[in-house]
Order: C-alpha cells, then structure tokens, then sequence
C-alpha cells in the first residue's frame, strides 16, 4: 500500500499506544508508520481519540501513556519533555491556541527558534537574520505582518489563530506537523488560505499528520493516507478515497463495520 | 539625546543560579554612631554633617513629634512581622573616610563593590550619558558629571552637601510636600535622615541625562534612612533613577525613606526605582523592612510619572502618590510588584485630585510567587475643586504556583460629580495550557514562566528608560529563581 521508496526508515513509527485521561483510556493501541513526505489523515468522529493522539505525541502533560512506543527518528521521545520534542522536530498546531497577553508573536517565535537552534549546536539567530526571516515567512503564508507585532493571539479572529499557527510551522520548520483539527471554525476563505500555507510547507523532507472530522479539508490538503480512528484504535486505512467513502456514509458506517467485526 | 545607558549588569544564566547575587558586603571600616536612638543621636547626626540651626531644630521636631507616635507604628497594612525594636538599630553609619574629591579618593573597596554590582561609575560611563550618585549606607560616595550638569544650572548632590551650598532651597522644600509628622516611619526618618539625593532643575532646562542614585545598605543592623528632594522648576523636566540593594544578611535591616518632589508649573518629573533589596532567604530569614514614603506636588500643568519595579525587600510598604495641585496637572502610577518566598508587599499611590481638569493614571501589576503576599492599596480622592478630574486605574494580579496571594484594595473618594473614573481590576494564573503551548514551541517551563510574565508587565516596561527596561527584566528573572520550573 505504501507509495515511498520500501527500505526508507519511517520518521514516526506509533506501536500499541495507549494512553489515558485521568481515569478515562482514550488510546487502546494505536499502530502507526509515517515516513518523511507523507500526509496522513487522521478521522474519525467525536470522542474517538484522534486529538489526543495529535498532543500525545507532542507531550502534552494532562494525559498518561499507559502502554506502547513512539520512536520519532528511531529514537524513543515518550519520555521526553514536551520542549525537547519541539526541538527535535515535532510540532503541533492547536486546536485552540492560547493567548498570550502582552507577550509579542515575533518574541515568542524567535524563542521557539533559537530554542531549537541551541539544540541542535548552532548559534542564536541574529535580530537582522531572524527578522528577514519572519518577513519572508510572512508572505509566504500570506499573514497580516501587524499580527506578529501583536501579543500572541490576543484579540486574534479565529481564523488569524488558526493562520497564526500555521506561521509558526514555517518559521519553526518541523519535520513532523501534527495539525489538530486546524480546519475547525474556519470559513471557507481562510481555509483555502491555511490549506495553502500547509501545501507550502509540505515538502519530501517533512512529514504531516492532519487530524480533522471533516473531509472538507482534504479537498484542499490532499493525504497519502487516510486513517479512521473509533474508539482508540484504528480500524480502517486506506487512500484518499477513504475520505469520500466516508463523506458519503457517514461516521455510523464505520461503526456498524466495527460492530459487525466484533 | 542619545539612549542613556543605565546599568552594565550582565546576568548570565550562571548567574542566575545564585540566590542573591547582590549579596556580598564589603569589607569597609565605617563611621558608627551607637546603637538605639535618642536626642542625642539625633543632635550627633546633625553634627557630623555640619548642620545649621534650623535644620537641627526641624530634626528635633521630628523626634518628639515621634516619641508621641511610638506606640502607634501603622498596623493596617497587609503585612506581618514581629515588632521592631527602634532601639537596636544604628542610626549613622558612614564609610570612615572623609567625603572624596574624586573617584580616585573613593575606597577600592567600595568602587570594587559598584564594579560587582554594574553601576556605572567610571569614565567610561560619561559616553553614556548618565549621572550617579551612590550611597552607601548613609553618605554620598561619589557623584559624577557634576561639571555637564552644572553647565545647564542643575544641581545633583547628596542632600547633605545641598544643605551646605543651597540651604535656601533646602530649607524652602524640605517637608513641604511630605511633612515631619506625616506618618510613623515619615517622623522617624526626618529625626534621623542621614543622606539622599537633591535635585534642582532651573527654569526652563530640560535635564539632559537621565539623573541615577544607586543606594546600598552595607552596615549589619543599620538603618537607612535616606531623604530624597528634587525641585523642578517652572517649565522644566527631568528622569531620574534610583536602584537599591543590600547584602543578604541574617536579620532584618529598616528602611525608612522620604522622597518629595516638587514639579512647578509646566514641568515634567518622570522618577523610576528598581527596588531590590535582600528579599530573605527562601525560609523569610533576614531582609529589608522597606517602609518608604513617596510623594509628588504637581502645580499648574505640571505632570508627575512614577514607574517602580518592586522585587526585593521581605517587606514592602509604599505608596508613591501625586497631590494634583493645579488646574491641568496629571499624575501617573506604574507599578509592577514581585513576591516569591515569603515576601509581602502592600504597594500602591493616592492620587489626591484638587485642581480642575487634572488626570491621573494608575497602571498596578501584581505578581505572587511561592508563599508571597501582594496586595495592592491605593486611593484616588477628588476634592470639591476639582472639576472635571479624571482617573483611570487597572489592577491586575497574577499568581504563580498555589501557595501565594493577591489582594486588591481601591479605595475611591469623589467629592465632585463632574469627576469620571474608571477602574479595571483582573486576576489571573499562569495556566499549564499556556505553559504547554510554549513548551510545544520549544521553551522550557521555566523559559515559559519568564516570557508570560515579562508579557503581563510588558506595559510598566515600556516606561522605563530602555536600559532600565532590559534592567528590570533580568530582576524579574532572578527574583522568580525556584518559583517556577
């Protein structure tokens, strides 16, 4: 099924994980292989764990994992802090980003760089260097350049959060996205813009992991992979198609798949 | 005006590992009076500065007007601490040697000291555009670019040479807008004031650098007690700094300062403090009492701003506050105020409103970390004349961890329906949302405490002069040291 090179080493590679919140099991096993210049696409209906998977795998300290392994470039990142994830390379788009009073969007981005800068061995990025930088980035993915002279988020519009987001993926450059329900409580005209910049950044060096309830955005972002997710596990993976079969039928479908199975 | 370089203080994160890094005292023979007060004490100070008459006499006043007040210390504030005994503190103490002529006359150990904590002594700093006067415990030690300043008839002394060579100025100002018997630690401090800063702008100057004192209590169990004056005449402006420090010493040290400020008609006194005095160590042992009095008279179309950044000190008791004077004359407040440990603060202004059209604006962040206590007081009353005043007050807490507290306590006076005030109050917490998302972007949890709550205070920041902004900042940082991460 896959359609990369056979023998390429996944960049994620998800087995048996569990995870819960509170007392709640979410995550029953999930397996999962994701190799660089894929997007897959996560679905599934409401309650069904697929944004928990999404902040799992970036740390997010309200859930448990209970059972199963991430190797995030062959190396074990379940037992590291969210911030050494981030700088490694994994990157999650909120669902609900945060507001940050009186903290500017170009400070809290040139943290974020020169956090994963001093990571990796180098030297802090320059004002000069990370100014021209942003500026470039900014028209790329088509932002209000006064956004990044705001305070993080503060007073933002759904949609500029959600395009926010999406300016802060190119600047920090990951090589796994992890888009959580990024389509939600957009109008149609900023999903096309947001759709857009993801496309842009979407290259064979990275790897994309989108997870929506709606197919709607897959007409813009177009995956390798569709995964239905139900209940913490996967039960269904196939190719875009996936997505229109379930436009078409519906979440019950899946379930009565499921019910039938059992 | 080229920017004025403040402070050189470089506080690299290996710095940051200390727990006080001001805390090292120097190793200085110094000038004692005994211990305890007295009248005596009090005629001994006067001597030893060479006093006329009249300031003796205002000194005398003081202390029997505080001798009635001894049992009624203040105790409305929201603070704790166990009674002070007046009697074991030292009321002078001075450096041994005889005032210097130049900074190569100063003690090595002392210019050794300002080296460690940054301040901008040398000639180097001349390029940098900025006038000190330090005192050290209770006598000025060195005062730069006297000659710049004198150039443009501004006077930048310790209060006790003002006394020498202006003493009409002195004795015209001194107590006219904070009284002798205004409050307890007010009475105590005009008995017993030892030194301080004197600023006098002439008509129509606008000060050319930013005026700096840097105080530091070296003495164990001394007091300080330092008076500052500044004057600015009609039409004229001046910024003026003050950094305070003290040694981390195991008992409590008492504060006890006044600072009045005169602003005449159509003038400008912008006065900024970064306060850091040894806050106690992380289980409330030892620290500076900081029981301060801070008042402005602003005349016709006069404007007093304050801006302090309050980190140190077990205890902060302070009120920065404007008598709005005449017609048109404004009043600002900024503050930012820090507890960690076991500290307490309870801070805030009066902004007294008597003539028409007169605004004032009062800008409180409260931050509360560890088991610190910060409470914000503050009172805005207008009077009968004052027509057409206007407030604006914002009060807004945030608290780090769940073992501190925040308290706001306004208190609103108006005597004139023309008057309009707005207040806005907000009380918020550090969430583990925000702190994710910041970890997510790369920061560590410490790194994300630090840049929300830089963000929370970013709008007292932006009035401090822009090397005191950088200043404050790096306070901050190292005043939260164990609060977070």
């Amino acid at each position: 099924m896959s359609t990369t090179a056979k023998g390429s080493k996944p960049l994620l590679s998800i087995k048996g994980l569990k995870a819960m919140a509170g007392d709640l099991e979410i995550l029953k096993g999930i397996d999962l292989q994701v190799k660089a210049g894929e997007v897959h696409a996560i679905m599934g209906p409401n309650g069904s764990g697929k944004s928990t998977l999404a902040n799992v795998l970036a740390g997010r300290p309200d859930y448990t994992v209970t059972g199963g392994q991430v190797l995030f470039e062959g190396q074990d990142i379940l037992k590291l802090e969210p911030e050494i994830r981030a700088r490694m390379g994994v990157f999650l788009a909120f669902q609900y980003p945060l507001e940050l009073p009186g903290v500017r969007a170009w400070q809290f981005l040139k943290a974020g760089v020169d956090a994963k800068r001093v990571h990796n061995g180098e030297e802090e990025m320059s004002a000069r260097e990370f100014d021209q930088m942003l500026k470039a980035k900014v028209a790329e993915v088509q932002i209000d350049p006064d956004l990044v002279k705001r305070a993080v988020n503060e007073g933002f519009s759904g949609g500029e959060k959600k395009r926010n987001e999406v300016l802060q993926m190119a600047v920090l450059e990951p090589k796994l996205a992890l888009l959580d329900e990024t389509d939600s409580g957009l109008d149609i005209d900023a999903l096309r813009i947001v759709s857009d910049g993801v496309n842009m950044l979407r290259s064979s060096e990275n790897a994309i992991i989108l997870v929506t309830h709606y197919q709607r955005i897959l007409n813009y972002i177009s995956p390798n992979f569709v995964h239905v997710l139900y209940d913490g596990r996967i039960v269904q993976s196939g190719g875009p198609e996936l997505a229109h079969e379930l436009e078409e039928k519906g979440y019950d479908w899946i379930k009565d798949v499921v019910d039938a199975a059992v | 005006m080229t920017t004025p370089k403040v402070i050189s203080r470089n506080a690299t994160s290996s710095e940051l590992d200390s727990e006080y890094k001001w805390g090292f005292t120097m190793d200085i023979e110094s000038d004692l009076s005994p211990k305890g007060l007295s009248e005596d004490i009090v005629r001994l100070i006067s001597a030893k500065k060479k006093e006329p008459e009249w300031l003796l006499e205002w000194r005398l006043k003081a202390y029997r007007h505080w001798l009635k007040l001894k049992q009624q210390a203040p105790t409305w504030a929201n603070v704790e601490h166990p009674p002070i005994d007046y009697q074991d503190i030292y009321y002078y103490a001075a450096p041994k040697s005889d005032a210097p002529k130049s900074l190569d006359e100063v003690d090595p150990e002392i210019l050794a000291a300002f080296d460690k904590l940054g301040i901008p002594l040398q000639e180097r700093e001349r390029l940098a555009g900025v006038a000190v006067d330090a005192v050290v415990d209770s006598a000025s030690v060195a005062t730069t670019y006297k000659e710049t300043l004198e150039k443009h008839g501004i006077i930048f002394c310790p209060i006790s040479e003002a006394v020498q060579s202006h003493p009409d100025l002195v004795q015209k100002y001194l107590g006219s807008v904070v009284p002798f018997g205004d409050n307890f630690y007010a009475t105590l401090n005009s008995a017993v004031f030892s030194d301080g800063s004197f600023v006098y702008i002439p008509k129509g100057v606008r000060c050319p650098i930013e005026l700096m004192t840097y105080f530091r209590i070296n003495q164990a169990d001394s007091g300080q007690f330092e008076r500052t004056l500044i004057i600015a005449e009609e039409s004229s402006y001046v910024s003026y700094l003050e950094g305070c420090t003290a040694p981390a010493r195991k008992t409590h040290q008492l504060h006890a300062a006044v600072v009045e400020l005169v602003a005449l008609n159509d003038s400008e006194i912008k006065y900024s403090t970064l306060q850091n005095w040894f806050p106690g160590d992380k289980d409330g042992n030892g620290g500076v009492y900081n029981f301060v009095t801070k008042r402005g008279l602003a005349r016709k179309n006069a404007k007093i701003s304050w801006t302090q950044v309050e980190t140190g000190s077990a205890i902060t008791w302070k009120y920065p506050s404007v008598i709005l004077d005449g017609d048109n004359s404004v009043g600002e407040f900024y503050s930012v105020a820090l507890v960690n440990n076991h500290q307490q603060a309870d801070t805030g202004t009066k902004m007294i409103h008597k003539g028409k059209n007169t605004h004032s604006t009062i800008v409180a962040k409260g931050i509360s970390a560890g088991e610190g206590n910060a409470t914000y007081r503050g009172l805005v009353k207008i009077l009968p004349s004052a027509a057409g005043a206007k407030n604006f007050t914002q009060c807004d807490s945030l608290l780090v961890g769940d073992k501190c507290g925040a308290h706001t306590v306004p208190y609103i006076e108006v005597k004139n329906p023309t008057a309009q005030l707005e207040h806005e109050a907000s009380t918020s917490k550090v969430s583990d949302d925000q702190l994710f998302y910041c970890q997510q972007r790369g920061m560590s949890v410490e790194d994300a405490h630090f840049m929300i709550i830089n963000g929370f205070c970013r709008g007292i920041f932006q009035e401090l002069p822009f090397e005191f902004a950088m200043e404050a900042s790096q306070l901050l940082k190292v005043s939260l040291e164990g609060a977070v991460g």
